[in-house]
């Protein structure tokens, strides 16, 4: 667990970084989790960085010509390719630097590679895996808000099972999504790359401290960050961060660090809260019967005690 | 000979890997693919052996090779990269990017027909489907035009009237896999020619700016606009160029390359390595006292119209040799470009098209003649077809 005081010195919002990157006037709806965690990324990223945008929401709302919501260079190429196009960076930096043609001081330049869920877990699996696989040493970092929300709220991956989205719809013969919800955090951990940690907006300090540790090691680093979308998750707008607590506190999404393969969870939420009123709060799973959200209630704990057991085993 | 460098006996691909070290290049992003492995396996050994410093980025396919080639240039990097075939067409997408976001860059493209059926051999099917990506694009007819484009390419690429990235086409196998006498010039004198690449833009922290943002209707035709003018624009310094390589290496090059076109009434017309067996033929026929030449277009974007025009000067018959076909539609790519580019000419020549040398079939000195003949039959009779399958077997 991460000692915010002894490790970071954070304890308060006043002593984060007041300066925003990602600056106001960008169109993301409202209540958009992305955006809130874009703005604390921008704060732990700072100015000495580089961001590569994934075709997605968070790339359309930042950079409709002639604007752009970002004070660091900004780039977007395509939707799957993000963390290639983010190790070509890393690579063109580290030569032009090594043959003393640019980039010359000593400064760390951050690569940060930035996705949702679909162009993480499912269109940009490949390049992601691959440039982990390599070695640059870049950050990426998936923003999970579940769906395909960009372009109309489409399944991915990381939709869980029972969602209803525009193409995993509930129906008379459907209960909406029927697949559990990708890994990817473990697919992650299995590239043997030094720094993998899950974050939620509502463990903001947590997050910022996350952002900061795997940009400062050497090497990829992943953070999978889970970010309501209340448009897409059909919720109110003022209830992005009270979702994304009840999420760590459910167990539906645990806060964890994995340092060289090594888990240390981040927030032990105790006894887990039932799913029953995260569930009940989103339009996406209105359709479910209470048997069916019993079920996911026991995979989910099933899930968490595996977390919490491979844990325990690894600090033997 | 011996002032413009020395003479050495050399696998094609190993001789453009070569010119990628002359070059000087930053970063290379490759990925495997036949024919044009040995390219990448030669410039991986001379990284490894610290011949050259740069960045070998082994990536796990063609598509993230073009994109981490896009992130490499945007950081100010020299970049290369090189592919075939299947690996062109997984770059598809951000072929169009890395032009659109005027990211310099070498591509040699070994050319390899497409599948289905799979099929490894050499022609011009993949290079073809690519043909509107925007980037400048050559092809070579033998080893040390392949070295040489690499080298020139780079300077265009890289000039600041021009920004845009560009591919050298080489035949597969034909040209890739055989070993020519290739004049190596000494290498401070091609890292004189072409100095370390100095970005007009770059992803740079200190100058924050935006790379690839939306292009809503009201701007993307002036987007479009403005790339398509500097691709035309760019045969200028392309023409610079070949001015300057000439004067410092004796190698002269032209956009439309003319052989015993003078004068022709019938001129064969091709794009890459078959130009070489045509030019057996073209002598053949001369012999013969017929009046027969070639043209060559190896500046194939942006297309060098009045070159074209004055090479095909008041000929008669263009017999135009494709090595790839649009299904369904009007047959061979080069010679469809050829007949829009005529159509307002008065007087203007018979365009007969033939379709050969698929998936690595020879076209042989005699194909050339047959072809010849059986296109002043068709301009004869005024019958001449759209396009025709050339050496079908029944």
């Amino acid at each position: 667990m991460i000692d915010m005081k002894k490790d970071f010195g954070i304890y308060s919002a006043r002593l984060l970084p007041q300066e925003e990157l990602f600056t106001p006037g960008h169109r993301a709806c409202q209540g958009c989790g992305p955006a809130v965690a874009l703005r604390l990324i921008g704060k732990a990223l700072g100015r000495n960085s580089v961001i590569v945008n994934a075709t997605g929401c968070m790339e359309i709302v930042a950079s409709p010509y002639p604007h752009s919501a970002w004070k660091v260079p900004w780039m977007h190429v395509a939707f799957e390719n993000t963390a290639a196009v983010a190790s070509g960076i890393e690579a063109g930096i580290k030569v032009l630097r090594r043959k003393g043609r640019h980039f010359t001081d000593d400064r760390k330049i951050n690569i940060l590679a930035l996705a949702g869920d679909g162009g993480t877990m499912d269109i940009g699996v490949q390049a992601l895996s691959g440039a982990m696989e390599r070695g640059h040493d870049m950050m990426y970092i998936c923003y999970d808000n579940e769906a395909y929300m960009n372009t109309g709220i489409q399944r991915s991956s990381g939709t869980p099972m029972g969602a209803s989205t525009t193409t995993s719809p509930a129906g008379k013969a459907s209960l909406g999504q029927k697949t559990w919800k990708k890994d990817l955090p473990a697919i992650m951990v299995a590239h043997h790359i030094p720094y993998v940690a899950t974050a939620s907006l509502a463990h903001p300090f947590d997050l910022y401290a996350k952002v900061k540790k795997g940009l400062e090691i050497d090497g990829p680093a992943y953070v999978h960050i889970f970010a309501p979308c209340p448009t897409g998750w059909r919720c109110a707008a003022d209830m992005t961060i009270r979702l994304c607590e009840m999420a760590v506190n459910t167990g539906i999404f645990p806060l964890y660090e994995v340092i060289d393969g090594k888990y240390t969870l981040s927030f032990d939420p105790g006894e887990l809260a039932p799913i029953k009123e995260y569930v009940r709060l989103q339009g996406r799973f209105r359709h479910l019967p209470d048997e069916e959200v019993e079920r996911l209630q026991e995979r989910i704990h099933e899930n968490f005690y595996d977390l919490r057991t491979m844990i325990q085993c690894q600090g033997r | 000979m011996a002032a413009r460098g020395k003479r050495v006996g050399m696998e094609v691909s190993i001789a453009v890997a070569e010119a990628v070290k002359y070059s000087d290049a930053d970063v290379i992003a490759a990925y495997p693919i036949t024919p044009q492995t040995h390219i990448v396996e030669h410039l991986a050994e001379i990284v490894a052996d610290g011949e050259l410093d740069a960045e070998y980025i082994p990536v796990e396919s063609e598509h993230s090779a073009m994109s981490a080639c896009v992130g490499s240039s945007a950081a100010g990097a020299r970049t290369f990269t090189a592919t075939s075939s299947q690996g062109l067409a997984l770059m598809h997408e951000i072929l169009f990017i890395a032009s659109g976001l005027r990211t310099p860059m070498v591509m040699s493209v070994v050319n390899r027909s497409l599948s289905a059926p799979l099929s490894i051999w050499g022609d011009h099917t993949d290079i073809m489907a690519e043909r509107d990506i925007g980037w400048i694009q050559f092809f070579a007819e033998n080893g040390q035009e392949a070295f040489d484009l690499v080298i020139q390419a780079f300077r265009v690429s890289e000039h600041r009237d021009v920004l845009l990235p560009a591919i050298v086409n080489l035949d597969g196998f034909n040209l890739s896999h055989v070993i020519e006498p290739i004049v190596l010039p000494k290498i401070q004198k091609v890292r004189d020619f072409i100095p370390p690449y100095e970005p007009v833009y770059r992803v740079d922290p200190d100058k924050p700016l935006c790379f690839g943002p939306v292009g809503i209707p009201e701007i993307y035709t002036e987007a479009h606009m403005q790339q398509n003018e500097a691709l035309k624009d760019s045969k200028t310094v392309i023409l610079e160029v070949w001015e300057e390589f000439a004067k410092k290496f004796g190698r002269r090059y032209r956009p439309v390359e003319g052989y015993r076109a003078r004068g022709a009434e019938v001129l064969l017309v091709t794009q890459g390595g078959i130009s070489e067996t045509a030019r057996i033929a073209v002598d053949r026929m001369r012999e013969q006292g017929r009046k027969v030449g070639l043209i060559r277009i190896r500046l194939w974007r942006p297309f060098p119209f009045d070159e074209f025009y004055e090479a095909v000067g008041k000929a008669k018959v263009l017999v135009v040799v494709d090595r790839a076909i649009s299904m369904g539609g009007i047959g061979g790519p080069l010679a469809a470009e050829l007949r829009t580019a005529l159509y307002h000419r008065d007087p203007r020549p018979h365009v007969v098209n033939f379709i050969g040398g698929l998936a690595g079939r020879d076209i042989r000195a005699v194909h050339f003649e047959e072809m010849t003949n059986k296109a002043i039959a068709y301009a004869e009779s005024d019958s001449v077809p759209i396009y025709e399958m050339f050496g079908v077997r029944e």
